[in-house]
């Protein structure tokens, strides 16, 4: 049981820490443009698919940094040339144009890569089993992750805090219009926080390519779990992203891990006929409802603290 | 009286055309398109009941489509196996009652709110929906779902709706009376406070009224035809599935919408019909045609916010003055569009071909050099030698440039145009 605990609290974790490199740059966005980026997983899927073709030409640690530089490029391109013209007919609009961006990022992923999963792997000098918890190996590439990703966060942390260039974001996301008047070029700070939102949704891809499966499909199935962290920790709030994030990781990799279910428990006074619908719910497991969970936390979320966690503003 | 005979009029054409239409596209393949345009017109103006009209943008109106699907298909089953005499024309009610349950419960949890909150509530609703289906196998079937057969139910006056054109007529008799019922929404008090909330929310507060109820109203609403969508859809192909409920059914129907244009009734309609054309036509032409269709949502979404029906409603505003007159402002116009569509069309073979050389070379390159442009054995291209990149790159660039050019002759053109009117109209 302790070495569940552990194994799914660090695995936790680390899927929390991959949730916040995504959804700090997704909050960033939000907060200075008001436009929840749909298209934020694509260019985390973008990022692992470019990871794993920069990796097969040239190894992994070129592509650790070239591939978050190209999709960040990418999007800062998509912020000048796409969302600055949307911007003048509405948030429906800017939000659709993201949608519609999404649906093009993964058609284009599928036309070059297909729709199987591409065999990108661990990198060999990385695929050892780094330290043993009770019987469990944890493998090095992981700990490599959950060391990277929380160096990228503290990096964050103090880009935004305690340097010039992180003043002006601050300060452009609660008075664009002061921080234009002061001689700063308001909308290229817009365009390099899409860029750099992009690149570490890209980041993310790079490294969680190589540990999960880098599909054709995986924007669609995190972008939804994304949005989720980020309604969940409140619009525009970083440090509620940060824990949502790893609440949502907690919750998911703990949830994955437990075969509970009502029969487990009542199955003994009640047994429901096969077949019917009471027995579905009735045999249901947690790990089963897992997927289902960070949806049914965002419903409770938006019914009793529609700010969020940590959020100031309604949603 | 004239306004109620020319509005009737409208109506009684719409029902003429529709009774003449597998007259005059009487194959088995047409049949089956029209079948599924209906659906979707009835999807498509359900769902700009929210977007158009009220000013919700939902990820999650397949909710209401699948789940009405399920119950029909569940409602067949069980008629047929405990012998009630419910005839298959009626059974889009419990589409229609589904939907608007489902539409009441849900709504009351996300019309609470407005814009992007509401956007992301719809599209957490949809997945807890879609993932659900997975776990209650007994309800939804599983990875087969639950397939219904429409032919066991009782005759109706002699009818088994066995063959495909007695559903068409089905469909179009259910597709009409949502129409109509649509359109008479959108004239009543309560369509006209959709809009009022959709343009301020905060006003509508001032002058008396509660905007939450009116978005719950209206989303109910767009629920039961939502509904009635979705159960027709399960009884044109004797089957629901968990598709039916997914992600991409949503997106579809957002895309059609838009497409089409939210702004005006008819939007949704002529999204519907082109959507659902393209979709069973561009697969014949193409294997990555959803990545042109994607690209055509957001060329409209950047360019022609209002849709199809917006750039259709832009020209209306010349038809006015002597018929000569108009017919030669209308000719004078479509000259200037003609020298703008020839550097349009260079850009988009160029692209095109661009795109295809790299998904064949992508995709397909154990096949050989040899790519069959268009998925046609006429043109054939050797994607290996220089010559076709060279060409396609410079159709693209060169296409776009000279594109750009004729802008200023399609503008002048307009305003030449727009000032004549103005002066024939006056």
């Amino acid at each position: 049981m302790a070495e569940l605990i552990i194994i799914s609290t660090l695995n936790g974790v680390l899927y929390g820490m991959l949730l916040f490199l995504m959804a700090s740059g997704l909050t960033l966005i939000f907060s200075m443009m008001g436009v929840l980026n749909f298209a934020h997983a694509s260019f985390y899927m973008l990022g692992a698919f470019l990871g794993f073709q920069i990796s097969q030409w040239a190894g992994f640690i070129p592509a650790l940094f070239l591939a978050p530089l190209i999709a960040g490029g990418i999007g800062a391109l998509v912020e000048r040339y796409g969302l600055r013209t949307v911007h003048k007919n509405g948030h429906v609009a800017e939000l659709l144009f993201t949608f519609g961006l999404a649906f093009i990022i993964e058609e284009v992923i599928q036309m070059i890569w297909g729709k199987l999963s591409v065999d990108y792997r661990v990198p060999t000098w990385l695929d050892f089993p780094a330290f043993t918890i009770y019987a469990t190996n944890y493998p090095a590439y992981k700990t490599f992750m959950l060391v990277f990703s929380i160096a990228i966060f503290i990096g964050l942390i103090y880009l935004l805090t305690r340097t010039r260039a992180g003043l002006i974001i601050q300060a452009s996301l609660t008075h664009p219009n002061m921080v234009g008047m002061l001689g700063h070029n308001v909308p290229r700070v817009f365009m390099l926080v899409f860029g750099l939102g992009t690149a570490l949704a890209a980041i993310a891809g790079v490294i969680a390519g190589a540990a999960y499966v880098t599909q054709s499909n995986m924007a669609a199935l995190l972008g939804p779990i994304l949005f989720v962290v980020v309604v969940v920790g409140g619009l525009g709030s970083l440090w509620g992203a940060f824990v949502a994030s790893l609440l949502i990781g907690l919750l998911q990799t703990f949830a994955i891990a437990s075969d509970w279910s009502l029969n487990k428990f009542f199955g003994d006074f009640i047994t429901p006929t096969r077949g019917t619908l009471l027995f579905d719910v009735w045999t249901v497991t947690i790990a089963q409802i897992g997927p289902i969970l960070p949806y049914l936390l965002l419903v409770l979320v938006l019914i009793f603290r529609p700010t969020g966690l940590f959020g100031t503003r309604e949603t | 009286m004239m306004n109620l005979i020319k509005s009737l009029g409208i109506w009684i054409a719409a029902a003429i055309l529709i009774v003449i239409l597998p007259y005059v596209f009487p194959s088995g393949a047409s049949i089956t398109t029209m079948c599924l345009m209906g659906i979707m017109i009835i999807f498509a103006l359900s769902y700009n009941m929210l977007l158009g009209q009220s000013g919700m943008l939902s990820f999650g109106h397949a909710v209401y489509y699948g789940l009405a699907a399920f119950v029909t298909a569940h409602t067949i089953n069980w008629a047929i196996k405990s012998g009630v005499p419910l005839p298959l024309p009626l059974i889009p009610v419990a589409g229609a009652v589904t939907g608007l349950i489902f539409g009441i419960i849900f709504g009351s949890v996300s019309t609470k709110r407005a814009g992007t909150a509401f956007a992301m509530i719809s599209l957490g609703l949809a997945e807890l929906v879609y993932s659900s289906s997975l776990i209650l196998r007994s309800f939804f079937g599983g990875e087969e779902g639950i397939s219904a057969d429409r032919t066991k139910l009782i005759r109706f006056f002699g009818y088994n709706f066995g063959p495909q054109i007695q559903v068409y007529y089905l469909i179009a008799a259910w597709c009409l009376l949502c129409v109509i019922l649509m359109y008479a929404i959108t004239r009543t008090p309560l369509g006209r406070m959709c809009n009022a909330v959709r343009e301020n929310p905060e006003r509508v507060e001032f002058v008396g009224y509660n905007p939450q109820l009116v978005r719950y109203i209206a989303f109910s609403l767009a629920g039961l035809f939502a509904g009635v969508a979705g159960s027709l859809a399960a009884i044109n192909i004797e089957l629901a599935q968990a598709s039916f409920v997914g992600a991409a059914q949503s997106g579809a129907v957002l895309l059609a919408a838009y497409i089409g244009g939210v702004a005006f009734f008819v939007g949704p309609v002529l999204g519907a019909i082109l959507v659902t054309y393209l979709s069973l036509t561009l697969s014949d032409f193409s294997e990555i045609w959803v990545l042109y269709f994607g690209i055509l949502f957001v060329v409209i979404i950047m360019f022609a916010p209002y849709g199809l029906s917006g750039l259709l409603m832009m020209h209306a505003q010349f038809w006015r003055g002597p018929l000569g007159s108009r017919l030669a402002r209308f000719g004078r116009l479509f000259g200037a569009y003609l020298v703008a569509a020839v550097p349009a069309l260079i850009m988009l073979g160029g692209a095109i071909l661009f795109i295809e050389m790299i998904h064949h070379v992508a995709q397909k390159g154990a096949e050989g050099a040899n790519m069959h442009f268009l998925r046609r054995n006429y043109i054939t291209i050797n994607t290996h030698s220089v010559l076709p990149w060279i060409g396609g790159i410079v159709a693209m660039i060169g296409g776009f440039f000279a594109f750009r050019l004729s802008w200023p002759t399609v503008a002048n053109a307009w305003h030449k145009a727009l000032l004549d009117a103005q002066r024939s109209g006056a």
